[in-house]
């Protein structure tokens, strides 16, 4: 069968090169220390930072899509997501589906009104999430996406991420967090000198 | 053109000695001034004294080529400005190719139409109004153009994680530059939007009062100063604008990516 994504000798100068395959409905966790590189390999996929090689969605070559139809079906949650108006609701394209879901992350949807400044962190994380699942991608490439959660918290976002996988989404989940990567990970890799071992 | 009261030497020594009380001033008040004061002051009446000779022999010679290099020369020295004031530089030397391209599209534009239209010397390359026209147009591109760039480099390094969550979430790269871009011009063409609107008003304009000094009827030196504001406006938007697109240009590529590898900071 056809991978949802497939990595090909993918490499920039400082990282790679990578080669990987990730099925449908699969999470790929990926582990590491800080600086490792994990970072690096999700804005290759995503093609924010200039490479060589070929990233492949369901057996489509990245170069036959435009870049930004590219990053719609192959989204990046960055581990600092960045906030380009004052308003929430600015970030958002269907403010109705991202009331819902962000209430399924806990999160009280009045939020959605206020402004980015008076966000918490985890907070922040969380809307940056809804806001890259509102473009219902094919593949997820989530950058630290716990980090700076509760509990509670981590549990409802691992739980919204396994309904995704369950819809066939494919995820490359990076993290220091190993015991999380444990939990979502269907496969394990370490990120070593900027390239991948397997766990 | 005899002015109707000319300057002697005795007359700019008396203006001279407001710059020693000046000094004097530094000294009492230990402002530690005094010594730039005097080099500041020695300077200027150099490069006037010695860009005055320049001229004198430039408008002499009458000739198109030399009056060409002249103006080449303060265009490259505008551009380095342009270049050296943001803290954010281009690699390859992108800073001042952005700068000698803004600087002097927009000054030739703007000189040439007011050459060949409004002034209307004979031959209208004659470097008697052509240096001088350059010369103030340039002064004011260079200024705005400077702001604007530096306004839109910062911008990108300040702003880089919202620029790359738009384009994370599929937004075009012009799309999730616009409101920089739209700002570094803004900031580019503020100061010659507060002089028009001070003019008069608030300052009379260095042109027109050297003018009515010089012994110009008002309403002539008014007229002159009009022209100029409107040709400093025209030159500020179009340097401010050609900066910040091209510098917007180097910064991104094909593939909708942000650049700023191809951006270092620091100066030199």
């Amino acid at each position: 069968m056809t991978p949802r994504l497939r990595l090909k000798g993918l490499r920039s100068a400082i990282a790679g090169p990578f080669d990987l395959d990730v099925a449908a409905g699969e999470c790929v966790a990926v582990v590491g220390p800080s600086g490792s590189g994990k970072s690096l390999l999700l804005r290759l996929i995503a093609d924010l930072d200039p490479g060589e090689g070929e990233a492949f969605l369901d057996g489509r070559p990245r170069a036959g899509f435009p870049a930004p139809a590219w990053r719609r079906r192959v989204a990046y949650a960055a581990a600092e997501p960045g906030w380009w108006a004052e308003g929430v609701a600015a970030h958002f394209s269907d403010l109705a589906a991202a009331k819902a879901l962000v209430g399924e992350l806990g999160i009280a949807s009045n939020l959605l009104d206020g402004t980015v400044r008076r966000l918490s962190t985890g907070e922040r994380q969380r809307l940056a999430l809804v806001r890259t699942l509102l473009a219902e991608p094919d593949v997820l490439l989530l950058d630290e996406p716990t980090a700076a959660l509760d509990s509670d918290s981590v549990t409802r976002t691992e739980r919204l991420l396994r309904q995704w996988l369950a819809s066939g989404v494919a995820i490359v989940l990076v993290t220091h967090d190993t015991a999380l990567a444990s939990r979502l990970g269907d496969r394990k890799f370490a990120m070593r000198d900027r390239r991948l071992a397997p766990a | 053109m005899k002015p109707s009261i000319p300057l002697s030497a005795s007359d700019l020594a008396i203006a001279a000695a407001l710059v020693v009380l000046d000094g004097a001033l530094s000294v009492a008040l230990g402002l530690g001034l005094h010594r730039q004061l005097a080099v500041a002051a020695g300077r200027m009446v150099l490069q006037l004294l010695l860009i005055g000779l320049v001229l004198r022999a430039v408008f002499a010679l009458a000739s198109p080529p030399v009056t060409l290099l002249v103006v080449l020369v303060m265009v490259a020295v505008a551009a380095r400005e342009v270049a050296a004031r943001p803290e954010q530089r281009l690699t390859n030397y992108g800073n001042y190719t952005i700068g000698a391209s803004a600087v002097a599209a927009a000054t030739l534009l703007t000189s040439i139409l007011a050459l060949t239209t409004a002034l209307r010397p004979s031959p209208w390359y004659d470097p008697r109004y052509a240096i001088p026209l350059a010369g103030i147009v340039l002064g004011n591109v260079l200024n705005a153009a400077s702001l604007a760039l530096d306004a839109l480099l910062g911008a990108v390094v300040r702003e880089r994680a919202a620029i790359e969550a738009q384009l994370a979430l599929g937004a075009a790269i012009g799309t999730s530059m616009r409101g920089l871009v739209r700002s570094a011009v803004r900031r580019g063409l503020l100061p010659i939007i507060n002089q028009m609107s001070a003019a008069g008003v608030v300052t009379l304009p260095g042109i027109m009062t050297g003018q009515i000094l010089a012994g110009l009827d008002p309403m002539e030196a008014v007229k002159y100063q009009i022209l100029l504001m409107f040709l400093l406006a025209g030159g500020s938007g179009l340097g401010a604008v050609a900066a910040v697109l091209l510098a917007a240009r180097r910064l991104t590529d094909a593939r909708h990516r942000l650049r700023l590898d191809r951006l270092v900071s620091g100066r030199g």
